[in-house]
């Protein structure tokens, strides 16, 4: 099951079958992108429909169970229907704008995963700024849902696109706040330095007292807030705004915002795991296993808030972030800070 | 830097639109998220019941007003027939009476079962919304197994009930309230300590009792501002008065009261049922009604205590003639819409969805 060992292999093929290094290294470098982009749509497609199974368990219902076992084809089926849908522009919609919106949040949404380790060695690029780069990234997701907001010409899309604007600046803060406590610990940017540091699950961030659980607490929140899902889903908040952004969106254009919205709950997920829950590490399964069975557990917690929790409003919301949630976590930094200075804990 | 020009804006909400519980439609003057100014535009349902009772005998209106309220028809049926009665004299079986009384409480308990579902669908969350279809869902079928009808029964008749209730409906009812205050716990736990609830409905949408008063306000959302008014306790109809049961009221007036006001009324309701099926006697279940039924010269206004306020039906009867001459229904939703304007006044456009809920407003109701 060792995956790294295979890719191993077929490098050192391509490389002593006489080409340039430079040509070898391009020709990896785009084969593990379509690859990343390929696990990628697939997860996306398996959460959609697993995240129909659990608010169907959580509501007493079955969910899909026509097409296929326990209906495992549903978004095939949903994936091919949106395909084949007529592509609507609005008339008086602001057309580049409009239709570079959702290409914008499909490529931040996979973007991200370039620095994020699947495994021991199954990472596309260890930069050393890694978790800035993922940071930055996926703040693009504001700029497309504002253009679709603006674009669209709808004045339920531009509620729902300046509501997004306002919501992901201001839980940003206090996210990148929360993971800056983990990284003064781990001493880097790096992605992989950070799940080499915490080998032992004793030594994941989650676990040490005091400030890594307020840290991944606050994380969580913000994260919940960064990818719009209840109870922080205001920017398509289907009672009031109808569908927000992505009013008058459809078919394709349509799909790439929804994929996008499901692969960035993924990647927190995996950037939660990443940060808090010791990455790749865990006994006996082999690494990326590990990873991705951490990495689902988050994303069930954030399912299982959607279909728990009423919405928030939006003057509450901002309270809670600037109020709340960002002095907790810029105390919990300090705490960080003052721990690691003195170097308690230092397991 | 000069100052930024910002204006108000007008957002058209309805008559298609997720929460407006049929087609109401709402002109809202907006100040970014504000409402400065909100307009309702009525009459998208309208379907001219009262008009077109006129051209039907007394028997043949009330399947058109189980139309009236689709949520309660049992309710509309009741309230025509007790006019009817109350104009002819008629004298109903004791066994229809209590039978009535189960049919309506059961109803005002299905009722509000969607109004739960509705209004934690409106706050964004979905689930309750299913929790609270499932119970509605035994109901329906303990209707369906009585009058063979799940939305329009056309159950309750001028002067008793079409059937007599079959021999398994008396326990199959039991089975239901042995578990249904259960149930309401569970849909309390959901949502009345929920702080994200909490934070949404208190002191939102704040209805005063003059103002509730003034505009007509009843049922639930008028106790829920701190009048205590019930017309099944201050108006008694049908046997109401030999039930015991609490009318429960509270101060504020805001969107959490409504909502806590209609969920212990529930609980409300299932008591008086469950007093019903121990007493129920048996014996007839309609009073002699001629097919030729002419009721004498007169007016009359009746009213009962419906899921959504006071629900009234007056009749106009030219005496000697099958048909009646004129007919007014009034709807408890039709009051409550009207108060909306000044209450949404100052609130965000997630508020208007909120107390748009919390009032229980139908539009059938309003627009008959």
């Amino acid at each position: 099951m060792e995956i790294v060992g295979i890719f191993k292999y077929l490098y050192d093929l391509l490389a002593s079958s006489g080409l340039s290094e430079n040509l070898v290294d391009v020709i990896a470098y785009a084969a593990a992108a379509v690859m990343v982009f390929g696990i990628l749509a697939l997860i996306a497609l398996f959460l959609v429909w697993w995240e129909r199974k659990v608010s169907a368990h959580i509501q007493q219902r079955f969910g899909p169970m026509r097409t296929g076992w326990h209906g495992w084809r549903q978004t095939i089926a949903d994936a091919v229907k949106l395909l084949q849908k007529e592509d609507i522009t609005p008339v008086m919609a602001d057309r580049p704008v409009f239709y570079w919106a959702p290409v914008i949040a499909f490529v931040a949404a996979f973007a991200a995963y370039i620095v994020i380790p699947f495994g021991d060695g199954l990472i596309v690029s260890d930069l050393n700024v890694g978790i800035l780069f993922i940071l930055a990234i996926t703040t693009f997701t504001v700029i497309s849902l504002l253009m679709a907001g603006w674009g669209s010409n709808n004045k339920y899309a531009l509620l729902g696109g300046m509501r997004s604007a306002a919501q992901v600046v201001s839980y940003e803060v206090p996210m990148v706040v929360a993971v800056l406590a983990v990284i003064v610990f781990a001493g880097s940017l790096s992605m992989v330095d950070i799940v080499n540091s915490q080998a032992k699950v004793y030594q994941w961030y989650l676990f040490r007292l005091p400030f890594g659980p307020i840290a991944f607490i606050c994380y969580i929140i913000a994260a919940t807030a960064e990818v719009n899902r209840t109870p922080f889903d205001l920017p398509e908040a289907e009672q009031e705004l109808v569908a927000g952004f992505n009013v008058e969106y459809s078919g394709m254009k349509f799909a790439m915002f929804f994929l996008a919205e499901f692969v960035n709950m993924f990647t927190v997920s995996a950037i939660g795991t990443t940060l808090f829950l010791g990455g790749w590490n865990g006994p006996i399964l082999p690494s990326w296993m590990w990873f991705f069975i951490k990495t689902f557990a988050l994303v069930f917690i954030f399912m299982w808030f959607r279909w728990t929790y009423p919405r928030l409003r939006v003057d509450q919301l901002m309270e809670f972030s600037w109020k709340f949630l960002l002095p907790i976590s810029f105390a919990n930094l300090i705490l960080a800070g003052i721990m690691k200075y003195s170097g308690w804990f230092n397991w | 830097m000069a100052e930024l020009r910002t204006e108000e804006f007008l957002v058209n909400m309805g008559p298609h639109h997720p929460s407006t519980h049929g087609v109401c439609r709402f002109i809202l003057t907006m100040d970014g998220e504000v409402v400065v100014k909100a307009e309702p535009v009525i009459g998208y349902l309208h379907r001219a019941l009262e008009k077109i009772c006129e051209n039907r005998t007394y028997a043949q209106c009330i399947p058109v007003l189980d139309r009236f309220e689709y949520c309660t028809s049992m309710a509309c049926n009741q309230v025509f027939a007790l006019a009817t009665e109350k104009l002819a004299g008629l004298e109903v079986p004791e066994r229809a009476e209590y039978i009535r009384v189960i049919m309506l409480e059961l109803n005002r308990i299905a009722s509000h079962l969607i109004w739960y579902g509705t209004t934690s669908l409106d706050l964004g969350a979905i689930t309750p919304f299913l929790y609270g279809f499932r119970e509605r869902e035994d109901i329906l079928d303990l209707f369906e197994m009585t009058c063979g009808q799940r939305l329009t029964y056309n159950y309750i008749r001028i002067g008793g009930v079409s059937k007599d209730i079959p021999p398994e409906f008396i326990p199959k009812c039991r089975k239901f309230l042995d578990t249904f205050d259960a149930k309401v716990d569970d849909y309390e736990r959901v949502l009345t300590a929920n702080p994200i609830f909490i934070v949404r409905n208190k002191d939102v949408g704040v209805l005063t009792p003059e103002m509730a008063i003034a505009y007509g306000v009843s049922g639930p959302s008028l106790r829920a501002s701190g009048v205590r008014f019930d017309l099944r306790r201050d108006d008694p109809y049908s046997i109401y008065d030999r039930f015991k049961f609490n009318i429960p009221t509270r101060q504020n007036g805001d969107c959490y009261d409504r909502y806590m006001i209609r969920i212990q009324e529930m609980r409300e309701s299932a008591k008086i049922v469950r007093q019903a099926i121990e007493q129920i006697p048996d014996g007839e279940i309609q009073a002699k009604v001629s097919i030729n039924f002419k009721p004498p010269a007169g007016e009359v206004y009746s009213r009962i205590e419906n899921s959504r306020g006071e629900m009234g039906a007056y009749i106009q009867s030219p005496g000697g003639v099958k048909k009646p001459l004129r007919i007014k229904l009034r709807g408890g939703s039709y009051n409550q819409l009207q108060v909306m304007p000044e209450l949404v006044v100052g609130h965000k456009i997630a508020d208007v969805v909120a107390i748009m809920a919390s009032l229980d407003i139908i539009m059938p109701e309003v627009d008959r």
